[in-house]
């Protein structure tokens, strides 16, 4: 195990834990407002300070990492379960027309910047958490989709797929059983860096307004409302920052970490 | 060598000269940066306030105008008399007054502002404030004779508004883009999406001002709005649309802050026509469920002053209602309960882009959810405001500053966009624009003001403050803002 992978785990688990906590217990209602209490830097009674309205900033951390991890996990999932097949269908059908409209259909979405567009489909149906996830899901699936066709790819080449064949096995059949086990690893190292992407757009999209909507706790709007009060309240954009930070670093490290491990030409070289 | 040391001697001088000249005088120029951006520049044609900041009493001059502390004075009219029964008005105009592109102003324009406003097409967005007028006849081109269906105890203050300024027939093709008027500055150059520039006109028919050029910024993001201030890029920002950073420039020497009151009755404005708000034990339900005290503080940072009514405090006629619609969640609970909500219900809460509707819409929203209401904020822009709210009336809950003066008469409009529609109300303003005498007023606005605030229309939150920030250096900026107007005239440096 390399350290990568043990700071990467151990700042994502850091992560996970605060969220999962949070649905039984913070140290105060994240959406309860006590104004006299507001603006108070870090201290004993609220260790992550108070915000302009007197919420307490460590419980909305807590909530806020709910947030950020269900959308960017659920953006991820709809990048996969509509990807994965996808590439997989392109891989078996190589060359024909199928193969052609898949693949060009994602340097399409390729094509496009992917924030631009996720404002756009935000500012036409409405700002809210399922509109980001759906969003950021939709740039996810050219993503797995190409990963998992280029690896398909040279699989289909090996003598054990050439046997499945002979076995009398379909292509469907053969992409299931035999290919997919062997992108897994792939998929998941890909799977860590989307998942921190996931995060960034998740937290950009409410920064500017169109990610989870008030009172659903959002580090990216709690950066936002922080703007104007960064010169005599810093840590109301220093402590949502640095959580962001703390998430993607440790994301990319386990991604990082999980790629040296699991990856087979890795492994093989270091054997 | 010597002439050379001579030249440069001399030149050295001439330079310390005209520094010491340039110094002595003040400048002469200035930058004010708003919050938005005007639309176009026809005051007499939108409802939108960037438009009056701009042009009010410097490009458009009425009959009439504002002063800083709200009192109605003489403008382009010199006198006025008014007929025993209060219906006609005989108004001398100015001699001499000519309009930027030279032409003379003259009882003939004013009689084509006033059938513009009053015409059956008129795009006026305050037709009301002439509704009374019959006709509007020219005796000489000094003398403009206004008659009116019954009396109106307002009327003069009406016609001090920027929708009733006095436009040109010549020019009035091109009024948006391009605005030709009497005021003592002129049309220079807009810039859109940046900037417009105003500059002295030297045929003003009053005083020269002190300015020769004013530039208006349009500034619409706060934190921009306050790196720009500190880095001395703009010289006023006419309304601060960041209160939390008012300590700061209170703090430092190079600013002064001017906190004054606006028109702007800040309000949760309720779809009466809407189910459960047409309900009046749910509305008073959610005036209780409303601490107006929390939404200032954390809102606003403490700028406002609470109200229970629509109408603003420092007008002599205001009466105190905040008791009647105090904070009582408990009482609220009530209502609701006998109101067959027990358990709550749900509904929309549209916030358009300033701070006061976004933060207080998050701060009532919260105050909603303790009795049991949830009500799910819409952040919206401007335009989609008008668009969805204001003209389409769909919406339940939304939180807007009506900062018109005096117009508490929105409420006797039924199609407005509240949908309040009540006889009693309807004949109380009728009543009250026929009564010329200010001590019946005065009861009567008392009268209109408890009428709403009894049937609980609106959620009555604050009366929105106005924030100037300036340099230190500026004199003359209105403290207040009776209405919307930032008066070039008034304004110059000190040395």
């Amino acid at each position: 195990m390399s350290r990568n992978l043990i700071l990467g785990s151990a700042l994502s688990s850091l992560v996970v834990l605060a969220a999962l906590v949070s649905f039984v217990w913070t140290p105060y209602d994240h959406a309860a407002l006590n104004i006299p209490d507001k603006l108070q830097p870090p201290n004993a009674q609220h260790w992550f300070g108070t915000d302009h309205f007197g919420r307490d900033m460590f419980s909305m951390i807590m909530v806020g990492a709910r947030t950020s991890i269900a959308v960017a996990l659920v953006a991820v999932g709809i990048g996969m379960a509509l990807g994965v097949p996808l590439g997989l269908t392109a891989a078996a059908r190589k060359g024909s027309w199928l193969d052609e409209v898949i693949m060009r259909g994602n340097d399409l979405v390729f094509a496009f910047p992917s924030l631009v567009i996720a404002i756009l489909i935000t500012a036409v149906f409405g700002a809210g958490a399922i509109n980001a996830i759906i969003a950021i899901g939709i740039f996810n699936i050219p993503v797995f989709a190409r990963i998992t066709r280029g690896a398909a790819l040279s699989l289909w080449e090996r003598e054990f797929i050439l046997a499945a064949r002979v076995a009398g096995k379909g292509a469907a059949r053969i992409s299931a059983e035999h290919i997919l086990p062997n992108v897994a690893n792939l998929l998941i190292v890909q799977g860590t860096i989307q998942f921190s992407l996931g995060i960034l757009a998740e937290a950009g999209l409410s920064y500017v307004g169109l990610g989870a909507q008030s009172p659903t706790p959002s580090w990216g709007r709690m950066l936002a409302d922080a703007q104007t009060m960064v010169s005599f309240a810093p840590h109301l954009a220093l402590i949502p920052g640095l959580a962001i930070i703390v998430t993607v670093l440790g994301l990319n490290l386990l991604g990082d970490g999980l790629r040296d491990w699991l990856d087979p030409r890795i492994r093989v070289a270091r054997a | 060598m010597t002439l050379y040391s001579v030249r440069t001697c001399a030149s050295a001088l001439a330079l310390g000269a005209t520094l010491l000249a340039s110094q002595a005088l003040a400048k002469s120029d200035i930058t004010i940066a708003m919050q938005l951006e005007p639309p176009h520049l026809d005051p007499t044609s939108a409802a939108a306030q960037a438009i009056d900041s701009v042009v009010y009493t410097n490009i458009f001059e009425g009959l009439t105008r504002f002063m800083g502390d709200g009192s109605v004075v003489p403008g382009l009219a010199e006198g006025w008399e008014i007929s025993d029964d209060g219906t006609v008005y005989t108004f001398t105009l100015r001699d001499g007054v000519t309009f930027h592109d030279g032409s003379t102003m003259d009882a003939e324009d004013v009689k084509f502002s006033l059938d513009r406003a009053t015409a059956e097409d008129s795009a006026n967005a305050q037709k009301a404030l002439f509704a009374g007028i019959e006709s509007v006849e020219v005796v000489d081109p000094l003398t403009v004779k206004i008659t009116l269906s019954e009396p109106n105890g307002n009327f003069l203050f009406n016609l001090a508004w920027g929708d009733a300024v006095i436009v040109a027939p010549e020019s009035i093709d091109d009024i948006k883009t391009n605005p030709v008027g009497t005021g003592a500055y002129t049309f220079g150059d807009w810039v859109q999406g940046d900037s417009i520039t105003l500059n002295r006109n030297p045929n003003y028919w009053g005083e020269q001002p002190a300015l020769e050029t004013a530039t208006f910024k349009f500034i619409s993001d706060p934190t921009a709005a306050f790196s720009a201030m500190m880095a001395e890029d703009v010289d006023v920002f006419d309304n601060f649309p960041a209160p939390e950073n008012l300590p700061q420039f209170e703090a430092d020497p190079r600013f002064q802050v001017l906190v004054g009151s606006t028109e702007g009755e800040t309000i949760l404005s309720t779809n009466n026509k809407q189910a459960p708000f047409d309900d009046i034990r749910v509305r008073q339900a959610l005036a209780h469920a409303i601490d107006r005290q929390a939404i200032i503080d954390g809102a606003m940072f403490g700028y406002g002053t609470p109200i229970g009514t629509h109408f603003a405090p420092h007008n002599p006629a205001y009466v105190d209602l905040t008791e009647n619609s105090a904070y009582d969640p408990e009482k609220a609970k009530a209502m609701l309960a006998e109101a067959g909500f027990a358990d709550g219900f749900e509904t929309t809460l549209h916030l358009p882009p300033p701070s006061y509707a976004r933060r207080g819409g998050e701060i009532i929203a919260a105050q909603l959810a303790e009795v049991g209401i949830k009500a799910e904020i819409i952040n919206v822009e401007w335009a989609q405001w008008l668009e969805s709210v204001f003209k389409g009336k769909e919406f339940g809950l939304t939180i807007v500053s009506h900062t018109e003066p005096m117009d508490i008469g929105i409420y006797a409009r039924p199609e407005y966009y509240f949908q309040y529609d009540s006889t009693d109300f309807q004949a109380l303003m009728d009543t009250l624009n026929s009564t010329t005498d200010p001590d019946e007023r005065t009861r009567l606005m008392g009268e209109a003001q408890r009428l709403i605030a009894d049937d609980y229309v609106n959620g009555y939150l604050f009366q929105l403050a106005k924030l100037g920030v300036a340099k230190a250096g500026v004199q003359g900026l209105w403290e207040n803002a009776p209405t919307a107007a930032i008066d070039l005239s008034a304004i110059s440096w000190s040395e």
